[in-house]
This record gives C-alpha cells, structure tokens and sequence, in this order.
C-alpha cells in the first residue's frame, strides 16, 4: 500500500466528489481542489471566513462552502472557476447548508431554526419553509432526490411536510402522533418514510408517500427508545437500534417484528466469529476486542504491525458502564449499517470509540472509522454461514 | 391345676393371715353335706346334724379338737380317763369364737364387697374419664393437624408474598431508575431549549438595538442550468396535478411489484402444498391393499372422492384464487394430514404390539444390536490401533533432534543388516579362501602336471630317440633306458586319460619332440608358461587359447632349444 504525502486540512473536511474525480479539501479558508490520481491541484478557491461545512453537488460541477458564523455561502463551480455565488443570510443567522439532491438549490436553515430558505442557482425563486423542526434528523430527501421530508413543530405538535424537489411544491402535510419527532427517514425505495419519536418514547410510525399512517411499531414503554434506525437497501426490512442495546427488523410487509438481536456482554453463539486485535508492538497497551458486531479502535496503519486472530468462545466483550444520570447516555445501538447486498447488518452498541461504519458498495468490506485510526474489515466471501434473517 | 391349686393356696394365706380358714370348711361343709333349705340369712351354715352322729361323736370330737386348736381356740375336750369329755365351757367358748369368726368374716366380705362395688364404679368411673379423655386427644389432635396444615399455607403464602414483594421492589427499582434516566433527559433538554431560548432573547434584544437589519443577500455571476437540462416550469394547478399524479404513480408502481412478489411467494407455496397433498396421498393409496377389509374400502372410496375433489379445487385454485379454492385446499389438505398421522400411529402401535407378541421378532433385533455394538467396538479397537501407530510414527520421524541419537538409532536400524551383512562376509571369505585352497591345489597339481608331463615329453623324447636310434644296429645299449620311458610314458599314458589339457597341443608338441632331438631339461620351477597352462586348467575362457598356443608352442621351442 502506498501512501501520498500528507496534507493540510481543517474541521476534517475532506471530501471525493461524487463522481470519483476530485477531491477537495478545507485548509481554513482556502478550497483546495485536486485531481484524484495525480493529487495535483486543479483549482483553489478563496472563502470570506473560515470555512465548516464543504458539500459537493450531485453532479459534482458545484462545491458549497459554509461559514455559519458569518452567515455566508459561498459556492464554487468546477466548469467555470471564475463563476461565483454568494448568499448571505444576515442578521438571521445560518445554522446548517445543504445542496439539494438535484444539485441546483440550497437550502439554508437559519439561526434557531427560524426558517428554511430554498435558493435557487438556476432562478430568481426564493422558496421559505417555516418551523422547521430542530431535531436529529429534521430533513431527509428521498433516494431517488424526487421527494423532501421535513419535520416541522407548531403548536407543540408534530407535523411533518413532503415538498416535491423539483419545484418545491408542497405535497403533503400531515401531522405525526409522536410526542416528540426525533427523525423521519425515507425508505430506498421512496415509497414509505419512517418517523420515529425522541428517545423518552420508543415508537416508529411508518407512513406512506401520500401521507397514510402505514403503521406504528413500540417494542416497550417507558425505559429510553430508539437510538438509530436503518432502511436496508432493498426496502425490505427496517432496523431499529434503541438504548437497551437491541436491535429489531421489521419486515415491510406486515411491519410486525421478524427478529430481534442482542448485543451480550459474552458471546456465545457458535455462529459467530470473533476476531480479537492483538497488537505486537506494545505501543497503546491493551489489546482491543474487534469483532463483526462490537467495534472498536481500528489498527493504527503506519506503526503499530498488528494482527487479528480468532478467538474461542465463549468471549467476554469488554464492557464500561456508562455513566446512566447524563442525558442521552453512551448506551444502546447508536450505529447500524447494512451492507449493499442486504447480506450484513454491522452495529455498533455501547460506548466504544467508533464515529462510523461504512460498507463497500460491494458489501465485501467494511471501513471503521475511530477517532484517530480507522480499520477495513473484509468478509470472506467463501464461507457464507448467515442469510438474510439470520445476520448477525 | 397347679395355678387353681396356688390360687387355693394364696386365698388360703390371705385368710390364714387374718386367721380365718373359711374355704376348707366351706368346702368341707358343702362336700360333705347334703343340700339343705336355705334361711334368711345366706351366710348361715348347714345343720351340723349331718356331720355329726351317735357313731362318730368321738372321731367329729378329735376333729373339731384339730380343727379348733389349729385355729388358736382351746381345745373342746380334754383327754381324761374314760375317753374324750366334752368340756362344755370349752365348747361354748369354741362356738362363741367361731360365731364372732364368722360375723368378723361376714364383715369382711361385706367390706370387701363395699370395696368391690367402690372400685366397680371407680373402674367405670375411670373408663368413661379416659374414653372421655382419648376423644379429647383425638380432636386436639385433629385440632393440632388442622392448625399446622394452616400454618403451613401461611408460610407458603407468606413466601409467595415475599416474592411477589420482592418483584415488585425490583419493579419499583427499575421504575424508578427509569424515571431518574427521563428526568435527567427531561431536564437536559429543559436546559438546552432554555438555553436556545437565551440566545433568541439576546438576539431579539441585538436586532432591537441594532435597528439596521442585514437583509438576506444572494449575489451569483450567472445563473446556471438545470441539472436535467430542461426548463423549469411554471407553479399551475396542472403541475400540481401532475405531481400528485407521479407520486401516485410511483406508489403504485411499489404496490404493484410488491403485490407480484407476493403472488410469486403464494403461487409457490400453493404448488409446494399441492406437492404435499399429491405425496400424502400416494403414501397413503398404496398401503391401503394391506389394512383390514373395513377401513380398506372406506379409505379408498373417500381418498378416490377426496382425489376428484383435490383435482377439481386443484383446477379451480389455480384458475380463481378466489377464497373458497384457498379453503378447499387447505381444509384438504389438512384432512390428509389428519389421515396420514393417524396411519402412522396405526402403524407404530401396530409394529410395537408385533414386538411384544412375537419373541422371534424381538431376538432378531436384540441380535442384530448386538452385532452392531461388537462392530463398533472393532471399529473402535481398530481406530485406537491406528491411533496409536500414527503417534508411534509421528514421535519416530519427530523425535531424533541429536545427531548422536540419530545416527544410534540409524545404526539400530542397520545393526540387524550389518550382522547380516557380516555373515554374508564371513561365508564370502570362507568360500574365497576355500576357492584360494583349491585353486592353490590345482596349480600344484597342474605344476606336478607339467612336470610330469616334461617328464614324460622328455621320456618320449628319449623313447623316439632310443627308437630312432635303435633302428641302428646299435640298439641293445639303449634297451634298459627305453624300459624307463616305457614305463613313464605308460604312466603317462593312463595319465592321459585325464581331461587335463589339450591333446591337440600335446601332439603338436610330440611332433616338435619328434624332430628335436634334445632331452628335456631337468625340472626347474615352474616358469610362467607352465602356469599359463595351469590357469587355463581354471576358467579357459579368460585367456584366449590362441594366444597360448603361440606362446607355449615359443616358449616349448624355447625350451627345446634350450634342451639341445
């Protein structure tokens, strides 16, 4: 494996474009635009502030860079680096910037969630969405890029608005029976959205595109609810991580629970495989446990050689009791992926010190990302053990 | 007997102790006295009339005396001069203290009797307390029984309660945390919306101040294109109208795949169920030949039926899948279940009354477990042989680390060979110093050969030239001479019968003997011709005959030669 010299970066915005080309990189202000390949240096833009959010278009003809603190948006264009573009929110405040799917609007949310302004880079249309939602995931827009979902809270109730992406029309308003709307996702296929309530109440209502309730899924009452959710790819199945460390599919067909899995502190299943880090330079100390399910640090690349190997079971996965009187406490499956060919779902429970998990489009590999290594797990192809209900 | 007569005896010293000796005369009087009217009083004794008469005063006199005086009363006569005298004093005084005897006796038996009734009804007395008392002790019992049956249900309950107490503190427990874990999050998020609230407070406070808003301010080169490339219309009703459309489109379209797959999945299952009830129904159909007459036909006439009816709703089911051909099928379908257990129960308890009955069948089973488990232990045996010779070999290639070892155990190996290998060696050299004997013996004899046989040459020589020279008139001298030659050519002569070596060169040589005139020189040791002779006598072929024969017939000429 070879490795490029380093280079300088800020706020770890670092991003390939999508269509595999360029990649651009933060260094405070500057925009540094490079070939993938050769790694040379293509173009380098100029920002009126320090620049914390980069986003490319979908396209990858535009590059957005966001200083919320100034209230600035500066886009960049690809084609024609002498083409600029400039919004300025004012007195009101930026707090988050977002390309749309179709890579020819932004959309800006303003300082305590005031609005939602839509500009347009191919018209003078200006579209304002008000009360917008602040929560975990207040915006998702379908795969496809045909449909938004917005969470939106007015008089202390939920609400939740499909605009069509191509003109912002307003398609649908309906409001949601969750107490508190923590997130709405739309399934792959763009046919269902789930929404999901905060974490003080455990349930999933699942909507369809033209607004029916669909159906509502609460595996408990009381005790703390969901953590995460993932559609898998195929829209089959949705996953459900919650505080009590569980993960539960349910199957689109009937929206009921099909299984439910655990995360234990020993493991005993003869099914799994465990694979323990064990580190042959001393360098940080203790060995780390990584296995399919629970995570942890990665393998530094560059100093430390180490090794995976197999362990018996059954095998006690290290465990620290999180501190339970803080707000949204570091237990539960806080992150799931599935992998492309609906094959794996990887998840991450407890407080181990992963940021995120990523799967291969191939569904052969995983990446790790901790905070400070990253790890690449690769499947073995050959020795398929687990189907589809079967994942662990 | 002997206990009547004790009791006799005892009743006997209880009286004799209060001094009475009422039975011997009671029975005295009652055996010796005839039944007489009773009076009043029934203690009162017979006449005495009976007992005593004119003829015996003087014997019932004497007894009395005996009788009285065993009982402590002075005599009634005394003996005097003309026979036994009534003392009437005596007699008076004797009857006065049997009298006062027998109402002391009449008192006692009175007592007694008193004393009797007494403890008559004392006894009953006491069995009516103690019937009495056992009833009590039966209920307190029961009582006792009772009360410990409820004591132990209390304890049972107690400890159901205990661990009913015992859930629902943890219960409690669990809530409890569960309403700490909300209130911390309830209380987080008071916080940060207050905190928010703060800032939309001072913001509100610095835009009040600030007076000079910043409007919102959107400064672009050019616009761009859409990235579709296609213009961007106008907001009309029909664009809305065609937005609804798509997404119904579009839901539709999700429907409508999800409602195919769904046919797919029910279209297999219902063959996978049709598949079923065609093998149940074969397994069935064929055993029916083998059941009881009754059943026999029942069975094939509804399984014939049933047949026609699974075809008909088969043909319907798969033409309408309409709710009716689903229930035919699965109501059949059942139905054949239902059929096919019970046949199989049939048969199990079929095969099991079969064992029961018949031993033969049993021992077949018995032996043919048997064999099976001598065959596992062979196998077994055979596993752990070969176990055990795998690890044998494995140590023997491991093991040797050292090289001394090493080549110790090679020489071990080879120990066995080399001895054999020394043997072989052993026998070799014997055979090749045997062979060295022989050899050395044919060589001396084929020496003792060749001079013998110069010996004879020169005899023949000396013979020929004798008989050439005796072909003069000078012959007589040589006679004695030629005598020796005879005899050694005689001798050599039987000598040649031995196959020693070529006639062919001997001739030859006679004839070179014949024109050479000289004698053979006296024997000397033998030259390297004569042992070329003698190593032809062993292998001939190693050294080739022609050669010799030049050789020996130069060397022969030589020799003559030198002769001369």
């Amino acid at each position: 494996m070879n490795f490029s010299e380093v280079f300088k970066q800020s706020n770890q915005l670092c991003r390939v474009s999508p269509d595999g080309k360029y990649l651009a990189t933060c260094v405070q202000y500057r925009l540094v635009v490079r070939d993938v390949n050769t790694l040379q240096i293509l173009h380098l833009y100029t920002c009126l502030d320090q620049i914390v959010h980069m986003e490319w278009s979908s396209d990858s003809l535009f590059i957005l860079c966001a200083m919320y603190k100034r209230g600035l948006v500066q886009v960049w264009s690809l084609e024609q680096p002498d083409w600029y573009c400039k919004i300025d929110e004012g007195s009101i405040g930026l707090v988050s910037s977002r390309w749309s799917p179709d890579g020819r609007h932004i959309l800006n949310t303003t300082e305590f969630h005031l609005r939602v302004t839509v500009w347009s880079l191919c018209t003078k249309a200006v579209s304002y969405i008000k009360y917008p939602k602040a929560c975990q995931k207040g915006i998702d827009f379908s795969r496809d890029g045909c449909y938004m979902a917005l969470a939106e809270r007015r008089d202390c109730r939920d609400y939740v608005s499909v605009f069509v992406c191509d003109d912002w029309h307003l398609l649908r308003h309906f409001e949601t029976e969750t107490q508190d709307l923590a997130g709405v996702e739309w399934s792959p296929n763009g046919c269902v959205l789930a929404v999901w309530d905060s974490c003080l109440e455990y349930k999933v209502l699942l909507y369809s595109l033209d607004g029916r309730l669909l159906s509502t899924f609460s595996a408990y009452e009381w005790s703390l609810g969901i953590k995460s959710l993932a559609w898998s790819p195929s829209s089959q199945f949705l996953a459900i991580g919650s505080y009590d460390g569980k993960v539960r599919i349910l199957n689109h067909i009937t929206w009921k629970k099909v299984t439910e899995f655990d995360h234990p502190a020993s493991i005993n299943n003869t099914k799994a495989v465990v694979y323990k880090e064990v580190e042959r330079k001393p360098v940080v100390g203790s060995a780390d446990l990584s296995i399919q399910q629970h995570i942890t640090m990665g393998s530094t690349l560059f100093n430390t050689q180490s090794k995976y190997e197999i362990c018996p079971l059954p095998v006690q996965v290290p465990v620290v009791k999180p501190d339970l009187d803080r707000a949204n406490p570091k237990v539960g499956v806080s992150s799931m992926a599935f992998s492309s060919d609906n094959r794996y779902l990887a998840t991450k429970n407890g407080g181990f010190q992963v940021q995120s998990v990523t799967w291969h489009c191939s569904g052969d590999s995983l990446i790790l990302l901790g905070k400070e290594q990253l790890c690449l797990c690769y499947m073995e192809v050959g020795e398929e053990e687990e189907e589809d209900d079967d994942v662990k | 007997m002997g206990v009547f007569m004790h009791l006799c005896r005892t009743t006997n010293q209880i009286l004799s102790k209060s001094g009475y000796r009422m039975s011997s005369l009671r029975q005295y009087s009652q055996s010796s006295v005839l039944p007489l009217p009773m009076t009043r009083n029934p203690y009162t004794m017979p006449t005495i009339s009976a007992f005593c008469t004119e003829d015996n005063v003087s014997e019932c006199i004497s007894y009395i005396n005996r009788e009285v005086s065993s009982l402590g009363f002075p005599l009634l006569c005394t003996e005097s001069n003309n026979g036994p005298e009534l003392n009437l004093v005596a007699v008076l005084n004797n009857v006065y203290n049997l009298l006062q005897l027998h109402r002391r006796c009449l008192q006692t038996v009175e007592d007694i009797e008193v004393e009797q009734v007494k403890s008559n009804s004392n006894m009953d007395y006491l069995q009516l307390s103690n019937t009495r008392l056992k009833d009590q002790l039966e209920l307190s019992k029961r009582e006792n029984t009772g009360l410990l049956e409820r004591e132990r249900q209390l304890q049972l309950k107690v400890k159901s309660l205990h661990n009913c107490l015992k859930n629902e503190k943890e219960e409690v427990q669990k809530l409890q945390s569960i309403i700490a874990s909300r209130a911390t999050q309830y209380n987080h998020d008071m916080k940060r919306k207050e905190r928010e609230f703060g800032k939309l407070k001072e913001r509100l406070n610095q835009l009040l101040i600030d007076k000079k808003d910043k409007k919102q301010t959107f400064e672009v080169l050019n616009y761009v294109g859409r990235s579709d490339g296609k213009r961007s219309l106008w907001k009309t009703g029909k664009t809305e109208a065609r937005h609804e459309g798509e997404m119904y489109k579009t839901l539709l379209n999700d429907y409508d795949s999800r409602h195919k797959d769904l046919l797919m999945e029910n279209a297999e299952l219902k063959k996978v169920l049709q598949q079923m009830k065609r093998d149940m129904v074969t397994i069935l159909s064929p055993r029916k030949p083998s059941q009881s007459g009754e059943k026999h036909d029942d069975s094939l006439e509804q399984t014939s039926s049933e047949e026609d009816e699974v075809c008909d709703s088969s043909r319907e089911s798969l033409e309408l899948s309409c709710e009716h051909a689903r229930e035919q099928l699965t109501n059949s379908i059942r139905q054949q279940w239902r059929r096919l257990k019970s046949h199989v129960e049939r048969l199990d308890s079929q095969a099991s009354l079969v064992g029961e009955r018949a031993n033969m069948n049993a021992i077949p089973k018995e032996v043919h477990e048997e064999e099976m488990d001598r065959l596992k232990l062979e196998i077994q045996q055979y596993k752990d042989f070969i176990h055990t010779q795998q690890q044998l070999l494995q140590q023997q290639l491991n093991s040797p680390c050292d090289d001394e070892t090493a080549s110790l155990l090679n020489d071990c190996y080879m120990q066995e060979e080399k001895e054999r290998l020394k043997e072989d060696w052993k026998s070799f050299e014997e055979k090749r110093k045997n062979f060295e004997a022989e050899r050395r013996n044919f060589t001396e004899a084929a020496i003792r050969l060749s001079h013998e046989r110069k010996a004879f040459e020169e005899d023949r020589a000396t013979w020929l030239k004798h008989q050439f020279l005796n072909l003069t008139p000078f012959g007589d001298q040589m006679k004695p001479q030629m005598s020796k030659s005879q005899s050694a050519l005689s001798g050599w002569a039987e000598s040649e019968v031995r196959p020693m070596s070529t006639p062919a060169k001997l001739n030859k040589s006679l004839s070179h003997t014949a024109f050479s005139t000289s004698r053979a020189s006296p024997a000397k040791t033998p030259s390297t011709a004569d042992l070329y002779r003698t190593h032809r006598l062993i292998p001939e072929k190693r050294y080739p005959t022609h050669d010799l024969d030049i050789h020996n017939r130069s060397k022969l000429q030589s020799i003559h030669i030198h002769g001369r």
